[in-house]
Protein backbone atom coordinates (compact mmCIF):
# COMPACT_ATOMS: atom_id res chain seq x y z
CA UNK A 1 0.00 0.00 0.00
CA UNK A 2 1.89 3.16 -1.13
CA UNK A 3 1.36 6.43 0.57
CA UNK A 4 -1.32 8.08 -2.38
CA UNK A 5 -3.93 4.65 -0.82
CA UNK A 6 -3.56 5.88 2.50
CA UNK A 7 -4.45 9.63 1.84
CA UNK A 8 -7.31 7.96 -0.74
CA UNK A 9 -9.93 7.47 1.60
CA UNK A 10 -9.43 11.13 3.19
CA UNK A 11 -10.45 10.11 7.21
CA UNK A 12 -13.76 8.95 5.52
CA UNK A 13 -15.81 7.77 8.18
CA UNK A 14 -16.52 3.94 7.77
CA UNK A 15 -18.73 2.91 10.94
CA UNK A 16 -17.92 -0.73 12.64
CA UNK A 17 -21.24 -2.17 14.64
CA UNK A 18 -19.77 -3.17 18.27
CA UNK A 19 -22.53 -5.73 19.55
CA UNK A 20 -20.24 -8.02 21.79
CA UNK A 21 -18.94 -9.89 18.46
CA UNK A 22 -15.76 -10.53 18.90
CA UNK A 23 -12.41 -8.82 18.16
CA UNK A 24 -13.26 -5.82 16.46
CA UNK A 25 -9.42 -4.42 17.37
CA UNK A 26 -8.23 -5.86 13.70
CA UNK A 27 -11.26 -4.54 11.46
CA UNK A 28 -10.49 -0.77 13.42
CA UNK A 29 -6.78 -1.21 12.73
CA UNK A 30 -7.41 -2.20 9.04
CA UNK A 31 -9.88 0.61 8.64
CA UNK A 32 -7.21 3.15 10.09
CA UNK A 33 -4.44 1.52 7.67
CA UNK A 34 -6.30 2.57 4.49
CA UNK A 35 -6.38 6.36 5.80
CA UNK A 36 -10.59 6.47 7.12
CA UNK A 37 -11.78 6.47 10.42
CA UNK A 38 -12.95 3.88 12.28
CA UNK A 39 -16.23 4.78 14.20
CA UNK A 40 -17.96 1.83 16.29
CA UNK A 41 -21.08 1.93 17.38
CA UNK A 42 -23.59 -0.05 19.18
CA UNK A 43 -26.79 2.03 19.00
CA UNK A 44 -29.85 2.36 16.71
CA UNK A 45 -28.71 6.31 16.09
CA UNK A 46 -25.00 5.01 14.92
CA UNK A 47 -26.08 2.78 12.69
CA UNK A 48 -28.48 4.83 10.87
CA UNK A 49 -25.94 7.59 10.70
CA UNK A 50 -23.43 5.78 8.93
CA UNK A 51 -22.70 6.33 5.39
CA UNK A 52 -20.34 3.07 5.36
CA UNK A 53 -21.35 0.12 7.88
CA UNK A 54 -19.34 -3.09 8.47
CA UNK A 55 -20.81 -5.77 10.48
CA UNK A 56 -18.07 -8.27 11.40
CA UNK A 57 -18.55 -11.22 13.48
CA UNK A 58 -16.69 -14.00 15.42
CA UNK A 59 -18.52 -17.06 17.29
CA UNK A 60 -21.90 -18.62 16.91
CA UNK A 61 -24.89 -17.88 15.02
CA UNK A 62 -26.89 -17.06 17.79
CA UNK A 63 -25.18 -15.55 19.69
CA UNK A 64 -24.41 -13.25 17.24
CA UNK A 65 -27.74 -12.28 16.37
CA UNK A 66 -28.44 -12.17 20.21
CA UNK A 67 -25.83 -9.16 20.41
CA UNK A 68 -27.83 -7.52 17.80
CA UNK A 69 -30.95 -7.94 19.57
CA UNK A 70 -30.01 -6.94 22.85
CA UNK A 71 -29.08 -3.58 21.63
CA UNK A 72 -32.08 -3.18 19.16
CA UNK A 73 -29.76 -2.93 15.98
CA UNK A 74 -31.75 -5.92 13.70
CA UNK A 75 -34.19 -3.62 12.81
CA UNK A 76 -31.61 -0.75 12.04
CA UNK A 77 -28.73 -2.16 10.07
CA UNK A 78 -32.29 -3.59 8.05
CA UNK A 79 -33.06 -0.12 7.54
CA UNK A 80 -29.78 1.15 6.50
CA UNK A 81 -29.35 -1.74 4.35
CA UNK A 82 -33.13 -0.67 2.75
CA UNK A 83 -31.75 2.75 2.00
CA UNK A 84 -28.84 1.92 -0.73
CA UNK A 85 -26.03 2.20 1.39
CA UNK A 86 -23.11 -0.24 1.42
CA UNK A 87 -23.04 -2.78 3.84
CA UNK A 88 -20.42 -5.16 4.63
CA UNK A 89 -20.53 -8.52 6.96
CA UNK A 90 -17.18 -10.49 7.86
CA UNK A 91 -17.17 -14.52 8.83
CA UNK A 92 -20.00 -14.52 10.91
CA UNK A 93 -21.01 -10.73 10.43
CA UNK A 94 -21.40 -12.28 6.28
CA UNK A 95 -23.52 -15.18 7.51
CA UNK A 96 -25.59 -12.82 9.63
CA UNK A 97 -27.36 -11.60 6.33
CA UNK A 98 -28.77 -14.43 5.58
CA UNK A 99 -31.84 -15.65 6.19
CA UNK A 100 -31.61 -18.72 8.55
CA UNK A 101 -28.78 -20.48 10.09
CA UNK A 102 -28.76 -24.31 11.47
CA UNK A 103 -25.82 -23.80 13.63
CA UNK A 104 -26.92 -25.87 17.07
CA UNK A 105 -30.54 -25.05 16.17
CA UNK A 106 -32.44 -22.60 13.30
CA UNK A 107 -32.19 -19.02 13.86
CA UNK A 108 -33.10 -16.77 12.11
CA UNK A 109 -30.71 -13.92 10.21
CA UNK A 110 -30.94 -10.55 9.01
CA UNK A 111 -32.66 -12.08 5.98
CA UNK A 112 -30.83 -9.61 3.30
CA UNK A 113 -29.44 -12.05 1.19
CA UNK A 114 -32.18 -15.32 0.85
CA UNK A 115 -30.60 -17.82 1.69
CA UNK A 116 -29.24 -20.76 4.57
CA UNK A 117 -26.05 -21.11 6.37
CA UNK A 118 -25.09 -24.29 6.64
CA UNK A 119 -22.17 -27.11 8.13
CA UNK A 120 -19.36 -28.38 6.40
CA UNK A 121 -19.32 -32.12 6.15
CA UNK A 122 -18.28 -33.47 9.30
CA UNK A 123 -15.02 -35.19 8.90
CA UNK A 124 -15.69 -38.66 9.53
CA UNK A 125 -18.24 -38.53 6.29
CA UNK A 126 -15.33 -36.95 4.24
CA UNK A 127 -11.85 -39.50 3.36
CA UNK A 128 -9.68 -36.51 2.33
CA UNK A 129 -6.47 -36.57 3.87
CA UNK A 130 -5.86 -33.32 5.96
CA UNK A 131 -9.66 -32.25 6.08
CA UNK A 132 -10.14 -30.81 9.71
CA UNK A 133 -13.33 -28.38 10.19
CA UNK A 134 -13.36 -25.71 11.24
CA UNK A 135 -11.35 -24.53 8.13
CA UNK A 136 -8.91 -22.79 10.15
CA UNK A 137 -6.23 -21.38 7.49
CA UNK A 138 -6.06 -19.71 4.04
CA UNK A 139 -7.68 -21.28 0.91
CA UNK A 140 -7.76 -19.59 -2.49
CA UNK A 141 -11.17 -18.06 -3.96
CA UNK A 142 -12.42 -17.86 -7.32
CA UNK A 143 -15.13 -15.52 -9.08
CA UNK A 144 -18.33 -17.22 -9.22
CA UNK A 145 -18.82 -16.67 -12.22
CA UNK A 146 -16.91 -14.99 -15.39
CA UNK A 147 -16.12 -11.67 -14.79
CA UNK A 148 -18.62 -11.97 -11.44
CA UNK A 149 -15.73 -9.69 -9.42
CA UNK A 150 -16.12 -6.92 -11.91
CA UNK A 151 -17.57 -3.61 -10.21
CA UNK A 152 -17.07 -4.87 -6.70
CA UNK A 153 -15.27 -4.47 -3.67
CA UNK A 154 -13.06 -7.68 -5.12
CA UNK A 155 -12.57 -5.63 -8.81
CA UNK A 156 -8.87 -5.85 -8.39
CA UNK A 157 -8.55 -9.17 -6.70
CA UNK A 158 -6.59 -11.38 -8.76
CA UNK A 159 -8.80 -14.82 -9.21
CA UNK A 160 -7.22 -17.32 -6.93
CA UNK A 161 -5.83 -14.96 -4.39
CA UNK A 162 -5.22 -17.06 -1.24
CA UNK A 163 -7.47 -15.54 1.86
CA UNK A 164 -7.85 -16.42 5.64
CA UNK A 165 -10.63 -18.45 6.94
CA UNK A 166 -11.94 -19.93 10.46
CA UNK A 167 -15.53 -21.41 9.89
CA UNK A 168 -17.65 -24.74 9.97
CA UNK A 169 -20.71 -23.05 8.44
CA UNK A 170 -21.04 -21.33 5.48
CA UNK A 171 -24.07 -19.52 3.46
CA UNK A 172 -26.31 -21.45 0.24
CA UNK A 173 -27.64 -18.11 -1.63
CA UNK A 174 -31.02 -19.11 -2.77
CA UNK A 175 -30.12 -17.07 -6.04
CA UNK A 176 -26.51 -18.28 -7.92
CA UNK A 177 -26.44 -14.53 -9.00
CA UNK A 178 -25.59 -13.52 -5.11
CA UNK A 179 -22.35 -15.70 -4.89
CA UNK A 180 -19.11 -13.51 -5.40
CA UNK A 181 -16.64 -15.92 -4.72
CA UNK A 182 -16.25 -19.50 -4.31
CA UNK A 183 -13.83 -21.55 -2.13
CA UNK A 184 -13.24 -25.52 -2.71
CA UNK A 185 -12.31 -27.27 0.76
CA UNK A 186 -12.51 -30.98 1.35
CA UNK A 187 -14.48 -32.29 -2.21
CA UNK A 188 -17.19 -29.05 -1.25
CA UNK A 189 -17.78 -25.75 -3.47
CA UNK A 190 -18.52 -23.21 -1.15
CA UNK A 191 -19.57 -19.55 -1.10
CA UNK A 192 -17.12 -17.55 0.11
CA UNK A 193 -18.11 -13.90 -0.44
CA UNK A 194 -21.96 -12.93 -1.62
CA UNK A 195 -23.14 -9.99 -2.70
CA UNK A 196 -27.01 -8.46 -3.30
CA UNK A 197 -27.03 -4.99 -4.80
CA UNK A 198 -25.64 -2.97 -1.78
CA UNK A 199 -25.32 -5.81 0.87
CA UNK A 200 -21.80 -7.93 0.88
CA UNK A 201 -20.30 -10.05 2.60
CA UNK A 202 -16.42 -12.07 3.07
CA UNK A 203 -16.64 -15.69 4.47
CA UNK A 204 -13.25 -14.81 4.98
CA UNK A 205 -11.52 -12.27 7.10
CA UNK A 206 -10.12 -9.52 4.54
CA UNK A 207 -8.45 -7.93 7.98
CA UNK A 208 -6.17 -11.31 8.22
CA UNK A 209 -5.98 -11.63 5.08
CA UNK A 210 -2.84 -9.71 4.59
CA UNK A 211 -2.35 -6.29 1.71
CA UNK A 212 -4.65 -8.31 -0.53
CA UNK A 213 -7.55 -8.33 2.35
CA UNK A 214 -6.93 -4.96 3.31
CA UNK A 215 -7.19 -3.14 -0.50
CA UNK A 216 -11.03 -5.49 -0.83
CA UNK A 217 -11.72 -3.31 2.48
CA UNK A 218 -10.14 -0.11 0.67
CA UNK A 219 -12.43 -1.02 -2.64
CA UNK A 220 -15.26 -1.29 -0.06
CA UNK A 221 -14.95 2.10 1.58
CA UNK A 222 -14.24 3.50 -1.82
CA UNK A 223 -18.06 2.81 -2.47
CA UNK A 224 -20.17 6.11 -2.71
CA UNK B 1 5.70 -16.29 22.93
CA UNK B 2 7.46 -15.30 26.09
CA UNK B 3 8.50 -18.73 26.70
CA UNK B 4 9.76 -18.13 30.00
CA UNK B 5 7.04 -16.08 31.22
CA UNK B 6 5.82 -19.36 33.62
CA UNK B 7 8.93 -19.57 34.88
CA UNK B 8 9.50 -15.73 35.93
CA UNK B 9 6.32 -15.34 36.67
CA UNK B 10 5.73 -12.07 34.06
CA UNK B 11 3.13 -10.85 32.17
CA UNK B 12 4.38 -7.79 30.15
CA UNK B 13 3.07 -8.95 26.71
CA UNK B 14 0.07 -6.28 26.22
CA UNK B 15 1.97 -3.54 25.76
CA UNK B 16 4.27 -5.62 22.84
CA UNK B 17 1.55 -6.80 21.54
CA UNK B 18 -0.21 -3.81 20.99
CA UNK B 19 2.69 -2.14 19.02
CA UNK B 20 2.99 -5.43 17.08
CA UNK B 21 -0.74 -5.20 16.23
CA UNK B 22 -0.87 -1.94 15.17
CA UNK B 23 0.60 -3.48 11.08
CA UNK B 24 0.44 -6.77 11.42
CA UNK B 25 -2.89 -7.98 8.92
CA UNK B 26 -2.58 -11.67 9.37
CA UNK B 27 -3.13 -14.29 11.94
CA UNK B 28 -1.54 -13.10 15.17
CA UNK B 29 -1.08 -16.30 18.22
CA UNK B 30 0.65 -14.62 21.33
CA UNK B 31 1.58 -17.20 23.95
CA UNK B 32 4.05 -16.73 27.49
CA UNK B 33 2.19 -17.30 31.07
CA UNK B 34 -1.46 -17.08 30.14
CA UNK B 35 -3.09 -18.70 33.05
CA UNK B 36 -6.62 -17.53 33.42
CA UNK B 37 -9.29 -16.18 31.15
CA UNK B 38 -8.63 -12.67 32.07
CA UNK B 39 -5.43 -12.84 30.57
CA UNK B 40 -6.38 -14.23 27.49
CA UNK B 41 -9.64 -11.34 27.62
CA UNK B 42 -6.24 -8.74 28.00
CA UNK B 43 -4.43 -10.32 24.70
CA UNK B 44 -7.16 -10.54 22.61
CA UNK B 45 -8.12 -6.90 23.49
CA UNK B 46 -4.69 -5.81 22.89
CA UNK B 47 -4.63 -7.37 19.22
CA UNK B 48 -3.50 -10.84 19.24
CA UNK B 49 -6.26 -13.57 17.36
CA UNK B 50 -4.91 -16.20 19.40
CA UNK B 51 -3.63 -17.54 22.26
CA UNK B 52 -1.52 -20.51 23.06
CA UNK B 53 -1.38 -22.03 26.39
CA UNK B 54 0.65 -25.36 27.30
CA UNK B 55 1.74 -24.48 31.22
CA UNK B 56 -1.05 -23.65 32.74
CA UNK B 57 -3.24 -26.17 30.23
CA UNK B 58 -1.92 -28.90 32.54
CA UNK B 59 -2.55 -27.32 35.62
CA UNK B 60 -6.21 -26.67 35.01
CA UNK B 61 -7.15 -28.32 31.65
CA UNK B 62 -10.71 -26.87 32.30
CA UNK B 63 -9.23 -23.58 31.74
CA UNK B 64 -8.93 -24.78 28.12
CA UNK B 65 -12.80 -25.54 28.03
CA UNK B 66 -13.71 -22.20 29.40
CA UNK B 67 -11.62 -20.52 27.32
CA UNK B 68 -12.93 -22.55 23.81
CA UNK B 69 -16.88 -21.37 25.64
CA UNK B 70 -16.01 -17.74 26.08
CA UNK B 71 -13.79 -16.80 22.95
CA UNK B 72 -14.01 -19.61 20.35
CA UNK B 73 -12.08 -22.45 20.03
CA UNK B 74 -10.37 -20.64 16.49
CA UNK B 75 -8.74 -18.78 19.61
CA UNK B 76 -7.12 -21.38 21.34
CA UNK B 77 -3.93 -22.65 20.58
CA UNK B 78 -2.91 -25.62 22.94
CA UNK B 79 1.47 -25.89 23.07
CA UNK B 80 3.04 -29.04 23.96
CA UNK B 81 6.56 -28.88 24.61
CA UNK B 82 7.47 -32.83 23.89
CA UNK B 83 10.71 -34.38 25.11
CA UNK B 84 11.78 -37.88 23.71
CA UNK B 85 11.95 -40.82 26.99
CA UNK B 86 14.14 -43.75 26.82
CA UNK B 87 10.89 -46.06 26.21
CA UNK B 88 10.36 -44.54 22.92
CA UNK B 89 7.65 -42.47 24.33
CA UNK B 90 7.36 -38.82 24.70
CA UNK B 91 6.41 -36.41 27.98
CA UNK B 92 4.97 -32.62 28.06
CA UNK B 93 6.83 -30.82 29.05
CA UNK B 94 6.42 -26.81 30.40
CA UNK B 95 8.67 -23.70 31.34
CA UNK B 96 10.61 -24.38 27.90
CA UNK B 97 11.14 -28.28 28.21
CA UNK B 98 12.64 -27.41 31.87
CA UNK B 99 9.60 -28.76 34.13
CA UNK B 100 8.17 -32.78 33.41
CA UNK B 101 4.28 -33.28 33.95
CA UNK B 102 4.28 -36.77 33.92
CA UNK B 103 1.71 -36.55 30.82
CA UNK B 104 2.22 -38.50 27.96
CA UNK B 105 2.36 -35.88 25.21
CA UNK B 106 0.74 -37.71 22.28
CA UNK B 107 -2.20 -38.42 24.49
CA UNK B 108 -2.20 -35.17 26.02
CA UNK B 109 -2.27 -33.74 22.56
CA UNK B 110 -5.27 -35.22 21.78
CA UNK B 111 -6.84 -34.32 24.76
CA UNK B 112 -6.05 -30.92 24.19
CA UNK B 113 -8.22 -30.92 21.24
CA UNK B 114 -10.73 -32.72 23.03
CA UNK B 115 -11.28 -29.68 25.69
CA UNK B 116 -11.75 -27.43 22.86
CA UNK B 117 -8.05 -26.14 21.58
CA UNK B 118 -8.51 -25.23 17.92
CA UNK B 119 -5.31 -25.69 17.06
CA UNK B 120 -2.13 -27.53 18.14
CA UNK B 121 1.54 -26.28 18.83
CA UNK B 122 3.73 -29.27 18.88
CA UNK B 123 7.15 -28.54 19.54
CA UNK B 124 10.15 -30.92 20.41
CA UNK B 125 12.25 -30.12 22.96
CA UNK B 126 15.03 -32.13 21.47
CA UNK B 127 15.48 -31.04 18.37
CA UNK B 128 14.56 -27.20 19.20
CA UNK B 129 17.14 -25.07 17.86
CA UNK B 130 19.62 -27.91 16.72
CA UNK B 131 18.42 -27.45 13.12
CA UNK B 132 18.77 -31.15 12.68
CA UNK B 133 14.94 -31.42 11.52
CA UNK B 134 11.75 -31.78 13.01
CA UNK B 135 10.53 -34.66 14.95
CA UNK B 136 8.83 -36.45 11.94
CA UNK B 137 8.23 -39.22 13.89
CA UNK B 138 6.48 -36.67 16.97
CA UNK B 139 4.46 -34.92 14.28
CA UNK B 140 3.42 -38.18 12.65
CA UNK B 141 1.84 -39.57 15.89
CA UNK B 142 -0.07 -36.83 16.59
CA UNK B 143 -1.17 -34.52 13.12
CA UNK B 144 -3.30 -37.31 11.26
CA UNK B 145 -4.79 -38.61 14.75
CA UNK B 146 -6.28 -34.94 15.84
CA UNK B 147 -9.05 -33.30 14.19
CA UNK B 148 -7.37 -29.97 14.31
CA UNK B 149 -4.74 -28.24 12.43
CA UNK B 150 -1.54 -29.12 13.94
CA UNK B 151 1.82 -26.99 13.45
CA UNK B 152 5.19 -28.37 13.63
CA UNK B 153 7.89 -26.41 15.87
CA UNK B 154 11.69 -27.26 16.91
CA UNK B 155 14.39 -28.22 14.81
CA UNK B 156 13.46 -26.86 10.82
CA UNK B 157 16.93 -26.82 9.63
CA UNK B 158 17.03 -27.84 5.65
CA UNK B 159 14.11 -26.39 3.57
CA UNK B 160 13.40 -30.30 2.10
CA UNK B 161 12.30 -30.46 6.14
CA UNK B 162 9.42 -27.98 5.62
CA UNK B 163 7.80 -30.88 3.07
CA UNK B 164 8.91 -33.86 4.74
CA UNK B 165 7.57 -32.45 8.22
CA UNK B 166 4.01 -32.11 5.51
CA UNK B 167 4.13 -35.04 3.38
CA UNK B 168 5.16 -37.84 5.83
CA UNK B 169 4.31 -36.39 9.32
CA UNK B 170 1.01 -34.78 8.10
CA UNK B 171 1.40 -31.77 9.72
CA UNK B 172 -1.09 -29.01 8.83
CA UNK B 173 1.22 -26.08 9.41
CA UNK B 174 5.21 -25.86 10.05
CA UNK B 175 6.81 -22.90 11.71
CA UNK B 176 10.70 -22.22 12.49
CA UNK B 177 12.56 -19.54 13.93
CA UNK B 178 16.22 -20.53 13.60
CA UNK B 179 16.30 -20.78 9.83
CA UNK B 180 14.94 -17.34 9.77
CA UNK B 181 16.50 -15.57 12.24
CA UNK B 182 20.04 -16.26 11.00
CA UNK B 183 18.77 -15.45 7.29
CA UNK B 184 19.94 -18.97 6.38
CA UNK B 185 16.74 -19.04 4.27
CA UNK B 186 13.90 -16.94 3.62
CA UNK B 187 10.08 -17.12 3.67
CA UNK B 188 10.04 -16.98 -0.19
CA UNK B 189 12.30 -19.90 -0.54
CA UNK B 190 10.67 -22.13 1.58
CA UNK B 191 6.67 -20.73 0.25
CA UNK B 192 8.89 -21.83 -3.35
CA UNK B 193 9.55 -25.09 -2.50
CA UNK B 194 6.74 -26.15 -0.90
CA UNK B 195 5.19 -25.09 -3.80
CA UNK B 196 7.39 -27.10 -6.16
CA UNK B 197 6.48 -30.25 -3.71
CA UNK B 198 2.81 -29.56 -4.78
CA UNK B 199 2.13 -28.80 -1.14
CA UNK B 200 -0.83 -25.88 -1.08
CA UNK B 201 0.83 -22.97 0.44
CA UNK B 202 -0.10 -19.27 -0.16
CA UNK B 203 2.44 -17.23 -2.36
CA UNK B 204 4.38 -14.25 -0.85
CA UNK B 205 3.67 -11.40 -2.97
CA UNK B 206 6.52 -8.89 -3.67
Amino acid sequence: MDKNDKDKHNDKIITIVDAGLGNLGSVRRAVEHIGATPNLVSSPEGISQARHLILPGVGAFRDGMEGLRERGLIDPIRDYAKSGRPLFGICLGMQMLFSQSEEFGEWDGLDLIPGRVVGMEPVERVNLPGYKVPLIGWNSIKPARDGAWRGTFLGSTTPGTEVYFVHSFFAKTKMPEDVLAVQEYGGQTMCAAAKRRNVMGTQFHPEKSGEVGIAMLSAFCGLP
Amino acid sequence: MDIVASLYERNNLTEIVKEAAKNIFIPLTVGGGIRKIEDIDAILRAGADKVAINTAATKTPELITKAAKRFGSQCIVGSIEAKRQNDGTWEAYTDNGRIRTGLDAIGWAKRLADLGAGELLVTSVDNEGTASGYDFDLIRKIAPHVPVPVIASGGAGKIKDFSRCVLESKADAVSCAHLLHYNETTIAQIKKHLAEERIGVRQTYG
